[in-house]
């Protein structure tokens, strides 16, 4: 009987596995005649494309020559790469798909720059380090929702920390003249909003999707109350409501390093406190009492109880964090970023920070990579506006909210969140 | 059977039909009242005259051209708070040699050393331009005058709320009177106006609850209301404008299927999502959002922009699809009121009446038992989440042919948002979500006539539903103030689940 069950198992899994090659090879072959087809044909021989490889702005590192390549082979090369990927996929089957994909998916937008830069110039290095740039908040709000559901608490209310954040630190930044305190008041309110969501969802045992929802509401209402009933007046507006915003640090050695040096080394201290961030939380998620007592409490909170683990003291400490990690990335839209609080600057970070994290699996390190993956489509659209002028940009608008659905219907390899996730704890 | 019959009454006296009615309404009744409480507090502390009084330093009258933002005030201003259209029950402080004086204005003097009466008020008001006096609003030096303006603050903003959203009585008294003197009825209709008002703000209301509740029997979260709104009111606008020449009988039913057909198909594709491949309806409903709004943008400059308009504002919908007016100018209450009521019952209907009510609630509440009774939990998720966006369609078709007759951005201030609120409060009961709609329709239509007369904000609404939100999901908070007792048959509204499904 049970000989039968897992027999049963096994086929249904492979089939489940032939399904996903064959999906996947198809996909493979269909960009690589679009690739072909849309690119390649549309092109004519004797075209060259420049991808500048010197930053747009003041950097250390020394001028190097832009990359120059005929534009017509190179596209019916990267074609048919993914051609043969394709093929590949569907006769042998790629062990990574998810990577593979990444790849094919890369090239396609590769040949689409090629292309869109035919007779033309991309600054290449721009649009990379404009990728870190709008990867960073929503990379702050995948480490919020990582830290907060690996001890099993969903944190929905990501982006309405974000924005409580945003005001907060620029309204303390433009009273108190230091940009430090801001970032500081952004977080401290975050970890207030995360303390408020775990008083209503642990102590209260409220549903924590209502709850965080009820916090990202009251963020609108409060913040939007602030703007028309204070900003509204200029003197005021000028006072409480316009900052300096972090200067970029160029860090020695490092960012004389060309291509990369600019990419990483010559941003603002928001980024850097990201990879900060970034690092801690994989070490102690993974390496550090608190963080296995961490997951132990997302995956079976009872068992973590009985071995001597505080339940609701590991998930207010996590609840709290993960409220300053996400003020952290709201601070980044006002003195990271712009200086000046408007209603709707976060525009759903906070939520596709959240598919981020689904994307990475509830990991630090794979978060980063799909934040990077958002942050990608984000400055892409931005500059395909300036390549391609006259395509509606709505479209691309929508594109990160797209991605984020695509994501989460589990197309890339199916995630498996943390068992517990999302179920208030009681002890008997 | 007829002992059943006499059971069953019995049990409806015994425990008490109303008193369980009561049970289910006082919690909401309160948190509403709790939320009105602390949106007053967030009133008072906003209030220019409290802020500066409760600052170190406040405010020094000087004349003209002097002024320093920071420390002093114009004249202008002091007048508006002090000066010649100085009414009974306002307070006045001014300089009397050093120290300072502060009076209530009242009509009689009763006790000399708080009261002045108006006259005298009146003429000591143009003490304040000899530059020299100073109005001081300390929190310090005058603890009283500070609660006192705040009290002021709270009571104007709500009294405001009261007068755009009922209307004021005096003027409906006397609109009434000059009807029975001369039999010109207008000036009784436009003092009706503000109530109308807030009923015409009701109808979506009841569309967008009703959508949002009926996702919360079937256990789905829908924050997807407001893109279904927009797709919905795009849909129907369409329809509205492009076909010209049909019959009203045919034109208006279409128009309206359509705007239903727009949110449902914006529903239904977060809801096949969820069924089939589990991506939690949460998140998808928000991407769905933005992705109308973006979409909307595009249409309003693009396809569907009227012509020749600089602006990104659709065309005007032909006379045949309007929503027929009930009244006539000044009011604006049509035809979508009856619109409204019929989905009411039709929901009503299809949840505690027929079977794909049952299993819709059965799948709400248990979808493991769902699914072991043989119900296609995958099939119950998809027809929830159309129904519902239809409804919520249907709150954008409404808005579009009963109300405006063109689409532009921003058509809806957040419906869609407030509904979640709503639905809650209104215990995803269609019922509920009538009386909750009427309350919601009122705070908004009022709250449009407190941002003009008393400055304050719109958003004051949203951040009290938000609390209302909050003390509906915890209501031993609102137990622990009023010091209530739990009661044990008290049922559980809602249920969502984690991302894994």
């Amino acid at each position: 009987m049970s000989v039968a069950t897992a027999t049963a198992q096994i086929k249904r899994v492979s089939s489940a596995e032939k399904r996903q090659r064959l999906i996947f090879g198809v996909l493979f072959l269909l960009i690589g005649f679009l690739i072909i087809w849309l690119f390649a044909l549309q092109s004519q021989a004797g075209q060259q494309t420049t991808f500048g490889m010197n930053p747009g702005f003041v950097s250390k590192a020394p001028e190097i020559p832009d990359f120059v390549f005929p534009t017509q082979p190179v596209l019916y090369v990267l074609g048919f790469v993914s051609l043969f990927m394709g093929g590949w996929q569907l006769a042998r089957g790629f062990k990574s798909i998810g990577a593979m994909f990444g790849l094919v998916f890369g090239l396609f937008v590769l040949a689409f720059l090629s292309w869109a830069a035919r007779d033309s110039a991309f600054n290449l290095v721009g649009m990379m380090q404009a990728t870190l740039i709008r990867a960073t908040p929503i990379a702050l709000g995948a480490f919020s929702g990582v830290i907060a559901e690996r001890a099993a608490i969903i944190n929905i209310a990501i982006e309405g920390m974000m924005l409580a954040a945003a005001l907060v630190s620029v309204v303390i930044a433009s009273a108190t003249g230091s940009l430090w305190l801001g970032l500081f008041a952004g977080v401290l309110i975050g970890g207030f909003l995360g303390l408020l969501h775990g008083i209503m969802s642990i102590q209260f045992k409220v549903d924590q999707i209502i709850s965080g929802t009820a916090i990202n509401i009251l963020a609108t209402g409060i913040t939007g109350f602030v703007v028309k009933r204070f900003f509204t007046n200029p003197d005021i507006n000028d006072k409480l409501n316009h900052s300096a915003i972090f200067p970029p640090v160029h860090i020695p050695v490092l960012s004389a390093i060309p291509v990369i040096g600019p990419i990483l080394f010559s941003v603002n201290v928001l980024p850097y406190l990201m990879f900060i961030v970034l690092i801690a939380l994989h070490v102690t998620l993974f390496y550090t009492r608190w963080g296995l007592r961490t997951i132990a409490v997302g995956e079976h909170p009872k068992a973590a109880d009985t071995l001597g683990v505080n339940v609701f003291k590991i998930r207010y400490v996590n609840i709290v964090l993960s409220g300053m990690i996400a003020g952290l990335g709201g601070a980044y839209f006002t003195v990271g970023r712009v200086g000046q609080f408007d209603e709707v600057m976060t525009a759903g970070r906070g939520f596709i920070g959240l598919a981020a994290m689904i994307f990475g699996k509830w990991t630090p390190i794979g978060s980063l990579g799909a934040s990077l993956l958002f942050g990608f489509a984000d400055s892409f659209q931005q500059k395909i506006q300036i390549l391609i002028p006259g395509f509606p940009s709505e479209f691309l608008l929508a594109a990160p909210y797209i991605i984020t659905m695509i994501v989460l219907a589990g197309v890339v390899g199916r995630a498996v969140a943390p068992a517990a996730d999302g179920v208030p704890y009681e002890k008997d | 059977m007829a002992d059943v019959k006499t059971n069953a009454k019995t049990e409806k006296n015994g425990n008490g039909f109303w008193r369980r009615a009561g049970r289910a309404i006082i919690i909401p009744i309160l948190a509403v009242v709790v939320g009105l409480a602390l949106g007053g507090v967030m009133v008072a502390i906003s209030d220019p005259v409290v802020l500066r009084g409760l600052s170190p330093n406040p405010w020094r009258v000087v004349p003209e051209g002097e002024i320093d933002p920071a420390t002093d005030i114009s004249l202008e201003t002091a007048l508006k708070f002090h000066g010649n259209d100085l009414n009974l029950g306002d307070y006045v402080v001014f300089t009397r040699g050093k120290s300072l004086v502060f009076r209530e204005v009242v009509s009689e003097i009763q006790d000399k050393d708080t009261q002045i009466d108006l006259e005298r008020a009146r003429r000591r008001a143009p003490d304040l331009l000899s530059g020299n006096a100073a109005i001081v609003l300390s929190f310090s030096d005058r603890p009283f005058f500070v609660v006192q303006a705040a009290g002021r603050a709270v009571w104007e903003a709500y009294r405001a709320l009261f007068i755009g959203s009922i209307g004021d009585p005096q003027r409906i008294v006397d609109g009434w009177r000059t009807a029975q003197e001369t039999g010109d009825w207008l000036t009784f209709r436009e003092s009706l106006r503000p109530i109308t008002e807030s009923l015409v703000t009701s109808i979506p209301y009841i569309f967008a609850g009703l959508s949002v509740a009926l996702g919360f029997q079937a256990g789905l979260f829908n924050i997807g209301a407001e893109g279904q709104i927009a797709i919905g009111a795009a849909l129907s606008t369409y329809i509205g404008y492009s076909f010209t020449g049909l019959p009203a009988v045919l034109h208006l039913p279409l128009a309206i299927l359509g705007g239903m057909v727009g949110g449902a198909i914006w529903g239904i594709i977060p809801g096949w999502l969820k069924a089939k491949t589990g991506a939690h309806e949460v998140i998808n409903t928000i991407m769905m959002n933005y992705i109308a709004f973006r979409l909307m943008s595009w249409l309003l400059r693009g396809p569907m922009q009227r012509p020749g308009a600089g602006k990104p504002v659709s065309p005007v919908v032909a006379e045949s699809a309007f929503l027929p007016q009930l009244f006539g100018a000044p009011l604006r209450l049509h035809a979508g009121l009856f619109l409204a009521a019929i989905a009411v019952v039709f929901v009503w209907w299809l949840l505690y009446k027929t079977t794909i009510g049952f299993e819709l609630r059965t799948v709400g509440a248990n979808p493991n038992a769902a699914k072991y009774s043989g119900m296609s939990v995958a099939r119950n998720i998809i027809i929830a989440m159309g129904i519902s966006g239809g409804l919520a369609g249907l709150a954008g078709a409404n808005e579009v042919l009963g109300l405006n007759h063109f689409l532009a951005e921003g058509f809806s201030p957040g419906y869609g948002f407030d509904s979640i609120a709503l639905a809650l409060l209104g215990r995803s009961h269609p019922v509920g979500v009538v009386l909750a709609a009427i309350l919601f329709g009122t705070l908004r239509s009022g709250a449009t006539s407190m941002q003009s007369l008393a400055q304050v904000p719109i958003d004051i609404i949203t951040t009290i539903q938000a609390l209302v939100i909050v003390f509906i999901a915890a209501p031993e908070i609102i137990r622990w103030l009023f010091r209530l007792k739990t009661v044990g048959d008290e049922e559980k509204t809602v249920f969502t689940r984690g991302w894994g499904s």
